[in-house]
């Protein structure tokens, strides 16, 4: 196993065991691409798929035949790059993983639109509106585990605050009769069990993985109760309406994607370019990474770690908190039992997978936004078992946890209370 | 500046960590604390720098009295502080950590980093101090990250500067450095409080010395008096600097490494093409620098890490990259660098420690049931051989002084044939007793006829154990000497020189 | 001394639990009297008359906490109802326990008992074997169905490094898809029904009921006693523990942390099969999208209340079930909703994991008591 060549000059030249691996794990992604590339191609006979760029446009149509070779082509010199160990390094294998990732993604939407012996095919709707949607709630709560995470404390409980952010942004947006201050109703719950949060974790030190269970015990109890106690009437707010930019939305294809949304979107945009700089570039964010990495280094110099940990909890809850509001006044209305489904580990999952970074965070949650919006069109196709794509999103997490993230580098004091002495 | 600390006391519980601390550092003096491990230092400084809050007594700064509730009191009254272990945001640049705290900000709210970048270059012109503001301090060696830490000190205008044991980490080279700029500091009228068990480096660098025992300031000294005298003011009885031990009588080749290649797992190579021998009933010590290498060595050796090429041999058979079961029971003992992190399970009990690897011994396990009695007999024994001070063997390690760990560890090593012993800082942290107690230990187990591999970093230590001397830098043996080789040699390799010059590539 | 200190160690934990249950009921006190409609009317006249709030109150605070008692522990038919719904509970919390103890933190129970009922149920119900025999295989698969689960999690923490608790989470949603994949097939379905219903199992694959009890309660309780044995008696446990306790003393020691975490995630599945079992076997339901319920997620609340020992999770699963059928009685008996009892099991865990917080708010001074479970952060 071990690739190494002792020169005559006595000086050993190794190809380390990280790099094999790197290559190992190459190979096998872009083999996998590269099969299932030519199965779609050679699996489908009429590749001519018909198309919608929105939801009120008309239905074009698409020859994918070159497509679909083209797609197997780029899979399979990447294949070859990694055989002789020359993918590069930094952007440009980035754009090289991007390449084949939307390789794979365009020769499987050729596939599945393809050969569709009806009359009124089905046509593929752009997914990229869809994906902004569904990623809303995954990036408001994916910004409140960055911010939580990058200060040391280990949120787990996006997913109860989003309950409870949901809960209460239909009630607040009922009782006043506005979607928009909903908005205000989910922010302060989220911002609530922030405060349950920092209450145990940082002040009584207690484990921050359980607190995050309980709490979303506590949440979905809490919830469920109310729920249960709630007139009908208190239950039934308005929904946030679409607004379109001005002259932004009339961009073709990115008008209609990112400039044609409700205020909950464009707050998420805010969000995630807020949450970034003041990470980054502000006084405060400096400290809260340096309380972060090493809360000791932070209090010698006279910064008061708790107080800036409490702070980066409070601004996360506000997020998840508004994150929630999206499955209530951000889309369907009402609130059901377990408003959020899962998203709240989806975000999680995300913040993980985007190394704790916003932005990488953002793109990973962005990713679910897409499988999601697509299993709910490709549901109609019957092509594939609609309940094998509805696992498509976690398998997804499963291979890139396992695969690509691996050993991450969370922050260092992530999850350790800092006790002064 | 003048400081002064009067009746300082700290009680943990019934425990006095400091007792009733009197202590006077004039202006521009490098005043030098000696004591050693345990006895009270770093409490005592501490409290001077806001950290813990004394139990009793006052700090007087220019004849004011001045109390400090948080570092940043300490700071704004003009202390700072270069901790043993270093207080730096490791995935900082230089000029991040620098201003962590005291930041360049334009418009009040947006890091200035550029501001911030020429600060750090105009402290380390001033006083000299090389280092690149815009480096990520991960990527320094700990002898610059030591450094940005003075500058760290210097750029909050600290006029008295705690120093707390800060040679550990350096090489002989870069301790003068350092003293170097000490006594720039002093000249330029800052004063220095320099904390260190070492008494080399007092007599070298003090312009006055208090010796700390036990928590009480036991007497003050000055350059001139005896290395003797001061190791008995510290310790409390006359101690002999060396270990009896008769001549090695070189047996037959127990371990036997050939072209030893290990990568780290960032991927850098830190173990280069090494090869040595070591026979039955000999000390081979590894000295050099930390972070040379010697971690990984030692780990390869114990089969914690798999090489990327060469042969660990012991008695003939290749034991690398087979795990540190297999070296375990091929008759390798280890006694790591690190108690709490590689040695004992903190929150195992005395007893279950004393079999953590010896679990599935025939004498401690029938299938897969643990023998219980038999692991309590164990531990009794092993408890009144090795001395080890301790409530009760059901007690937590964690809750022992840190030699009692050290002898937990040795204890349990040694109760088990070994042919070869791989022990590395043995005595880090440790009081003078356990010292000179483990020592004899392991110059027994030489005696016994087993092959014994030391590395550390304590000159002091591979002196007194080694039969032969080897110099680790940049992970390959630079030399391998006799312990009659003057210290300013060895001193030497341990910087990179070697007399072929043939090193780096 | 030692002994003695041990015993005070063991009432101040004792003592702090005790509050924590004290300051959960308090709460929940708090939020039964504001769902009942009698205390709601007294409130327009709080000022006015005060006696008739707290009257009320106190009335529906009595009712609602008695009924819950009566219909938990009140006749022997609630007592087996409380231990036949316990029983999972303290299978699936054992599974959980189990991890904790090897530094995993296991919540996947919930998809590990989704695939063990799949697998137990298929054989339960498609299988036409005599009745002794059609029980232990049926039992087998349920184990092994939860097994390969967990080691799933198990071989990816172990060889590539993914923590747990995000594989495990992704995992649930997996097997909840697989679940309803297969109830969409044939296969799996009632005979000409086209529902995502299985076929009942066989009489033949039920636990046998004795007393009104099933078999498999004493089965869980075996279960709990061979956790226990495995943690506390055995070279594996040592390993497990020491693995949980300190990775890196156990790798230097010569254990396998691979093989550890591997094996603990393996056997933590096959305890959340047998927790399947108590559903599918014992009280015989049929395959559905919502067969497992909550149960995968209590148990993780049941694991913490029992502080990760096969005792306190035995003592928590029996607490849980009792809420949960007493809760059901509740509802049914004087209408404050069943819904809260998951609020205060959330509470009494929230509590009972915060020692420090109950010693703060009852004054207790500090004696120990009351140990933290495991701090650990993602690196791990």
């Amino acid at each position: 196993m071990t690739a190494a060549a002792i020169t005559e000059e006595g000086t050993v030249d190794i190809r380390d065991r990280a790099d094999v691996v790197r290559q190992i794990r190459q190979l096998v992604v872009f083999a996998i691409v590269a099969v299932l590339t030519l199965v779609f191609w050679l699996s489908t006979e009429d590749a001519v798929i018909p198309y919608r760029l929105g939801e009120g446009e008309d239905v074009s149509t698409f020859d994918g035949a070159v497509a679909l070779v083209l797609c197997f082509l780029l899979a399979l010199v990447a294949l070859g790059l990694a055989a002789v160990n020359r993918v590069p390094r930094g952007w440009a294998g980035t754009l090289i993983y991007l390449a084949v990732g939307l390789a794979f993604v365009l020769s499987f939407l050729i596939w599945s639109y393809g050969d569709q012996m009806t009359e009124t095919p089905t046509a593929l709707l752009n997914p990229l509106p869809g994906t902004v949607r569904l990623s809303t709630p995954l990036i408001l709560g994916a910004m409140a585990g960055c911010l939580c995470e990058r200060a040391g404390v280990i949120n787990l409980a996006i997913e109860g605050q989003m309950l409870v952010g949901a809960y209460f942004a239909a009630l607040a947006a009922t009782v006043v009769s506005s979607a928009t201050f909903g908005l205000v109703g989910g922010l302060v719950a989220g911002v609530a069990l922030s405060v349950l949060l920092g209450f145990f974790a940082l002040r009584y030190q207690m484990n921050q993985v359980v607190l995050g269970v309980v709490l979303i015990a506590l949440a979905t109890g809490l919830t469920d109760f109310l729920l249960s106690q709630l007139p009908r009437e208190l239950n039934e707010p308005e929904i946030l309406q679409r607004i379109a930019i001005p002259v932004l939305s009339d961009i073709p294809l990115l008008g209609p994607t990112l400039f044609d949304q409700n205020l909950l979107v464009y707050l998420m945009y805010v969000a995630v370019a807020g949450s970034t700089l003041l990470l980054f570039e502000t006084r405060w964010g400096l400290r809260v990474r340096a309380v972060g990495e090493h809360p000791k280094a932070a209090d010698t110099v006279g910064i008061k770690v708790n107080r800036l940990r409490w702070q980066a909890v409070l601004l996360g809850g506000a997020m998840a908190g508004l994150g929630g509001a999206y499955f209530t006044v951000g889309s369907t209305g009402s609130f059901d039992s377990n408003a959020s489904a899962g998203n709240g580990f989806i975000a999680l999952a995300a913040v993980i997978m985007g190394r704790w970074h916003p932005i990488g965070a953002t793109l990973s949650a962005c990713l679910f936004g897409f499988c999601f919006t697509l299993q709910a069109q490709l549901a109609f196709l019957d092509k594939i078992p609609g309940e094998l794509l509805r696992a498509s999103p976690y398998l997804v997490t499963l291979i890139a946890v396992a695969g690509f993230v691996g050993r991450v580098r969370p922050p260092a004091a992530d999850g350790e209370p800092y006790v002064k002495g | 500046m003048k400081l002064e600390i009067r009746g300082l006391t700290k009680r943990f519980g019934d425990f006095v960590a400091n007792d009733h601390i009197d202590l006077t550092i004039e202006p521009g003096e490098i005043h030098c604390l000696l004591g050693e491990n345990g006895a009270g230092k770093s409490t005592l400084m501490n409290m001077l720098y806001g950290l813990l809050d004394p139990s009793e007594g006052e700090v007087l700064i220019d004849e004011v009295p001045r109390s400090f509730a948080t570092p940043g009191d300490a700071i704004a009254a003009g202390i700072g502080m270069v901790h043993q272990h270093f207080m730096l945001v490791p995935v900082f640049t230089v000029a991040e950590n620098v201003m962590l705290g005291d930041e360049s900000v334009r418009g009040g709210v947006f890091l200035n980093r550029g501001q911030a970048t020429e600060r750090v270059r105009a402290l380390s012109q001033q006083y000299g101090l090389k280092v690149d503001p815009e480096a990520l301090v991960e990527h320094l060696p700990v002898g610059v990250q030591q450094r940005v830490e003075i500058i760290k000190a210097l750029s909050h205008n600290a006029k008295v500067l705690i120093l707390d044991e800060p040679t550990a980490v350096l090489t002989p080279q870069e301790i003068e450095e350092l003293m170097q700029i000490m006594r720039e500091l002093r000249d330029q009228g800052t004063s220095i409080i320099f904390i260190t068990h070492k008494l080399r480096e007092v007599k070298a660098v003090g312009d006055r010395i208090s010796v700390i025992r036990r928590g009480r300031v036991v007497g003050t000294a000055d350059p001139s008096t005896s290395e003797a005298e001061l190791a008995e003011m510290m310790v409390g009885r006359s101690v002999k600097l060396v270990v009896d031990k008769e001549p090695s009588t070189r047996r037959d080749t127990v371990l036997q490494v050939e072209h030893l290649t290990v990568t780290d797992p960032r991927g850098h190579q830190v173990v280069k093409d090494i090869g040595f021998e070591v026979r039955a009933g000999e000390v081979l010590g590894v000295a050099g620098v930390q972070g040379n290498g010697q971690t990984e060595l030692v780990k390869a050796l114990i089969g914690l890490i798999r090489p990327d090429t060469g042969v660990i041999s012991l008695d003939g058979n290749d034991i690398s990259g087979h795990g540190p079961r297999r070296s375990l029971e091929a008759g390798v003992g280890y006694i790591p660098e690190d108690r709490s992190h590689d040695g004992n399970v903190g929150s195992f009990s005395v007893r279950e420690n004393l079999i953590l690897d010896l679990y599935r011994d025939d004498r401690f396990a029938r299938g897969m049931a643990l023998r219980l009695d038999d692991i309590a007999t164990n531990a009794q024994e092993r408890i009144e051989e090795f001395d080890i001070r301790t409530e009760s063997d059901q007690t937590p390690v964690s809750a022992l002084s840190g030699g009692n760990q050290q002898k937990v560890v040795v204890a349990r090593e040694f109760s088990r044939p070994l042919k070869l012993l791989v022990a590395s800082q043995p005595t880090r942290g440790v009081d003078v007793g356990s010292i000179e107690f483990i020592h004899r230990r392991i110059i027994a187990e030489r005696d016994r006829g087993t092959a014994v591999v030391i590395v550390s970093t304590e000159l002091d230590e591979i002196y007194a154990l080694s039969d032969r001397i080897a110099v680790m830098y940049d992970g390959r043996i630079v030399g391998t000497v006799t312990p009659d080789i003057p210290r300013e040699q060895i001193g030497l390799l341990m910087a990179g020189a070697t007399d072929t010059g043939e090193e780096r590539v | 001394m030692s002994s003695l200190r041990m015993t005070a160690g063991w009432w101040a934990s004792a003592k702090v639990t005790l509050a924590a249950f004290a300051i959960a009921l308090l709460i929940g006190a708090v939020l039964i009297a504001f769902s009942d409609e009698d205390v709601v009317e007294t409130l327009p006249n709080l000022f006015t008359y005060p006696g008739d709030f707290f009257v009320a109150a106190a009335d529906a605070i009595g009712s609602s906490y008695w009924a819950m008692l009566k219909g938990s522990l009140g006749s022997w038919h609630a007592i087996a109802s409380t231990l036949e719904r316990s029983a999972p509970l303290i299978c699936a919390g054992l599974g959980v326990t189990f991890a904790f103890r090897a530094g995993l933190f296991n919540i996947g129970a919930q998809g590990q008992m989704t695939i063990a009922a799949l697998i137990g149920g298929y054989v339960a119900f498609a299988w036409q074997l005599p009745a002794g025999l059609h029980l232990l295989c049926a039992l087998v698969a349920c184990l092994i169905g939860g097994a390969l689960w967990g080691g799933v999690a198990g071989v990816l923490k172990a060889q590539a490094g993914a923590h747990e608790v995000i594989t495990t989470i992704m995992l649930n949603y997996v097997a909840a898809s697989v679940l309803l994949y297969a109830l969409s097939k044939d296969a799996f379905q009632r005979p000409g029904s086209d529902n995502a219903l299985s076929p009942q199992p066989l009489d033949t694959a039920r636990f046998p009921s004795i007393g009104g009890v099933h078999l498999g309660v004493l089965l869980a309780l075996l279960a709990a006693v061979l956790v226990w044995w495995v943690l506390d008696r055995s070279t594996l446990g040592f390993e497990l523990r020491a693995v949980g306790a300190n990775p890196n003393a156990a790798r230097t020691a010569g254990m396998s942390t691979t093989v550890v975490y591997t094996v603990a995630m393996v056997i933590a599945g096959a305890l959340a099969g047998l927790a399947a079992a108590m559903n599918v076997l014992g009280e015989g339901n049929a395959l559905s999208p919502t067969l497992v319920g909550s149960i995968g997620f209590d148990a993780i609340t049941v694991a913490l209340l029992g502080r990760a020992s096969p005792v306190g999770t035995v003592l928590a699963g029996l607490l849980f079930g009792a809420m949960s059928v007493g809760g059901v009685a509740m509802q049914a008996s004087v209408g404050t909703p069943k819904e809260l009892t998951a609020v205060i099991q959330a509470l009494i865990v929230l509590f009972v994991a915060a020692p420090t917080f109950v010693k703060a708010l009852m004054r207790f001074k500090d004696q120990g008591g009351g140990t933290t479970l495991l701090a650990k952060g993602w690196g791990a």
